[in-house]
Formats: structure tokens, C-alpha cells, sequence
């Protein structure tokens, strides 16, 4: 359902802490963090820290690394490969959803640069969101190789021209910077599979080796799992591997149409 | 649960797209204008004459522009959204370009639409 403000027990408080900079810190720039901690029984908080850039990466990563280390050990979040191929960093960043290891902090636009986990999703502490349901969807799809032909001697042969429908699909990390910038998706995440889900749907659909195309599709064919897709390209927009779920979703609804006209 | 709408920075393709719907149900609502329209016109001079001159009221004349604003916007929109439904026009770049375009449609119908009316005395 929609709910434009937030739960009663979500509200941020805008007054947290407030952490300065070092003496003699030459490039400061101050960064707004989203706290909470379950345990304190507490509302969540805007932290804010200012930050010498000129002791730490470019990226936005870098910072939280930073401010980990040298200033507020207690800040939590995810982070593995620094990258950009885990996907375990995604949060928002500035407004936006990306990952924070490849999202270098001068490409933020506002004075403050404002860090809260990924739009509408449960929070198990600061900056990591509970990503259960995400996962579910993606799994709800099925995301293997689906045959009924008996298993040849070797590999499955796929030509060039078959292989090359999955680029800009199979590249996907999972990291849930897309599902979570959707509208829809906040608002109906019980009943909508999301860009991410709804993206590895489609790249099983078009594998040439995949012959449960027909039932993939019975499967999406709802009102609700496909089609709360409203192409407001928010998925899209935030990619940060640069793929494009709005147009693999409009791929599915294509085929839906075509298989009945 | 975590910020959205309080945080989110927005896209010019989600604004279109909330627009859609604003101006679709903008639209729905002004069919009662139309059928206003036609009651007072069955129902004698008298009740036309009002109907008219309230329409012609500056208030009337603002909802008549919105709604004329949200005519053109919604035609110009829908026509995006098809060309959508074709699976073109679906790239970051392209989708925003037709959002602008779209507004530019809107403010230029709009205005053309206006202009006509004026130039035909049907404001006077």
C-alpha cells in the first residue's frame, strides 16, 4: 500500500550526533548518516561527520572506511569486494541509490552528502537493510537452466548470436540498487517481483538452452508480479552496472502480448 | 523501515510518470465538466447561461486551462508510453529526452490552444 511518510517507529530524528573534523583538516566536507541501532529501543538519527577528504579515497566507500577506522567505530554497513562487483555496499547515496564503492564522493551534487541504506526496506542496523524478501523474488523465478531433453554427452551448445541476447542481463550482481528505487516496488514489494527479480526472469526467458520459456511466462503473467511495472525508470536510472531492467521488463510484456495475438 | 520519498532525488522520468496518473485522474474528474456541460445545455437558456458564465469566470478559466494543460500532457505521454510498449525508446538518454519533450509538447499545445481561442473571440 502506499504510505508516503514514514512508520511512527522509522521517523528520523534530524538532531544526532555531530562529529568534527580533526585540527588542521585541509578538505572538509560533511557527510549525513542515517544511525540506527535496534538495540537502543531508539528512532533513527541523522549523524553527521566532517571529514578530512584529503586523508581518505576517492570513493564514498572510502569515507565510511574512514570513519570506521579513525572516528566512530560503532557505524555500521556492508561492504566485501571494493569494486564494484559484489554488490554488498549498495545503499543511498545523495538521493540516490549506488554503490558506494564506485561512487566517488565529488560526483555527490549537495554540500552534505546524505547516506541512508536502500529506500524502504527494513533496517537491521545503520546502513544494512534486510534484504529476505529481495532474495526470495529472485529465487521465486527460478534462476537455472530449466529442460526436459535429456542431458547432451558435453555443454549445453548455444550459438554467438543466442549468447550474445544475455549481455546486459547475466551481468547483474544482485546488489538491489534497482528494486529499491522503484515507486512500485516500495509500495506493493508483497506482491511486485521488482526490476532486479523481473531482469533475471527475462534473461532466463530469452536463454535459447531454456525450455521452460511457456511456464516462466504463465508464471509472470499477474497483475501484480509483472505489470505494477509503470516504466517510471528509476531501475534504469540507477543501474550502477549500467543495465536496464525497464526495458527487459518491457521485453516480457511484449512477449506476453505476442504469444496471444 | 528506511527513508524513500523523503530522501530520494528525482528523476525527470519519474516525474512523467506521476504526472500521467495526476493528469489521468485531473482528466476523469473533468468529464463532469462535460457532462455539466451537456445538462445545462438540456436543461434551457437560463442554466447554459449560467453554466457559460461560470466556465468564463476567472476561476473557470484556470480549471479550464489545467485542463487543457493535462489533455495535451496525457496525449503526449500516452503516445510515449506506446512507443514504450513497442520496447523502444527505453534507454536512460531517450527516455529522459522524451520526458523534456513532452514538456515542451504541453506548454506549446497548450499555448497554441489558448491563442486560437482568443483569436476566435471564444474568450471574449
Amino acid at each position: 500500500m502506499v504510505q508516503l511518510t514514514l512508520p511512527k517507529n522509522s521517523k528520523i530524528k534530524p538532531t544526532g550526533k555531530h562529529f568534527p573534523a580533526p585540527a588542521g583538516a585541509s578538505k572538509v566536507r560533511t557527510f549525513k548518516i542515517y544511525r540506527y541501532d535496534p538495540d537502543s529501543g531508539e528512532n533513527p538519527r541523522w549523524d553527521t561527520y566532517d571529514v578530512d577528504t584529503a586523508q581518505c579515497g576517492p570513493m564514498v566507500l572510502d569515507i565510511l572506511i574512514h570513519i570506521k577506522n579513525t572516528v566512530d567505530p560503532t557505524l555500521t554497513f556492508r561492504r566485501s569486494c571494493r569494486e564494484g562487483i559484489c554488490g554488498s555496499c549498495a545503499m543511498n547515496i545523495d538521493g540516490r541509490n549506488a554503490l558506494a564503492c564506485i561512487q566517488g564522493h565529488e560526483e555527490c551534487s549537495g554540500a552534505k552528502v546524505s547516506i541512508s541504506p536502500l529506500p524502504h526496506m527494513p533496517v537491521v542496523k545503520d546502513l544494512v537493510p534486510d534484504l529476505t524478501l529481495f532474495y526470495a523474488q529472485y529465487a521465486s523465478v527460478e534462476p537455472w537452466l530449466h529442460t526436459e531433453t535429456p542431458e547432451p554427452q558435453k555443454e549445453w551448445k548455444q550459438s554467438p548470436q543466442d549468447r550474445e541476447k544475455l549481455d546486459g542481463l547475466y551481468e547483474c550482481i544482485l546488489c538491489a540498487c534497482c528494486s529499491t528505487s522503484c515507486p512500485s516496488y516500495w509500495w506493493n514489494q508483497e506482491k511486485y517481483l521488482g526490476p532486479a527479480a523481473l531482469l533475471h526472469a527475462y534473461r532466463w526467458i530469452i536463454d535459447s538452452r531454456d525450455e521452460a520459456t511457456g511456464e516462466r511466462l504463465d508464471e509472470l503473467e499477474d497483475p501484480f508480479k509483472l505489470y505494477r511495472c509503470h516504466t517510471i525508470m528509476n531501475c534504469t536510472q540507477v543501474c550502477p552496472k549500467g543495465l536496464n531492467p525497464a526495458k527487459a521488463i518491457a521485453e516480457i510484456k511484449k512477449m506476453l502480448v505476442e504469444r496471444v495475438v | 523501515m528506511s527513508p524513500h520519498l523523503q530522501i530520494w532525488r528525482w528523476h525527470v522520468t519519474m516525474l512523467t510518470s506521476i504526472l500521467h496518473r495526476v493528469t489521468g485522474c485531473g482528466l476523469y474528474l473533468g468529464g463532469l465538466i462535460l457532462a455539466a456541460w451537456a445538462i445545462s445545455l438540456a436543461a434551457g437558456p437560463e442554466a447554459y447561461a449560467t453554466f457559460k458564465s461560470l466556465l468564463g469566470s476567472p476561476l473557470g478559466r484556470f480549471v479550464m486551462l489545467g485542463m487543457s494543460a493535462s489533455a495535451f500532457y496525457h496525449l503526449a505521454n500516452g503516445v510515449r508510453h506506446l512507443v514504450w510498449d513497442f520496447g523502444r525508446g527505453l534507454g536512460k538518454e531517450s527516455a529522459n529526452a522524451s520526458a523534456y519533450m513532452v514538456f515542451g509538447f504541453t506548454i506549446a499545445a497548450t499555448a497554441a490552444a489558448w491563442a486560437i481561442a482568443y483569436m476566435t473571440g471564444a474568450l471574449a
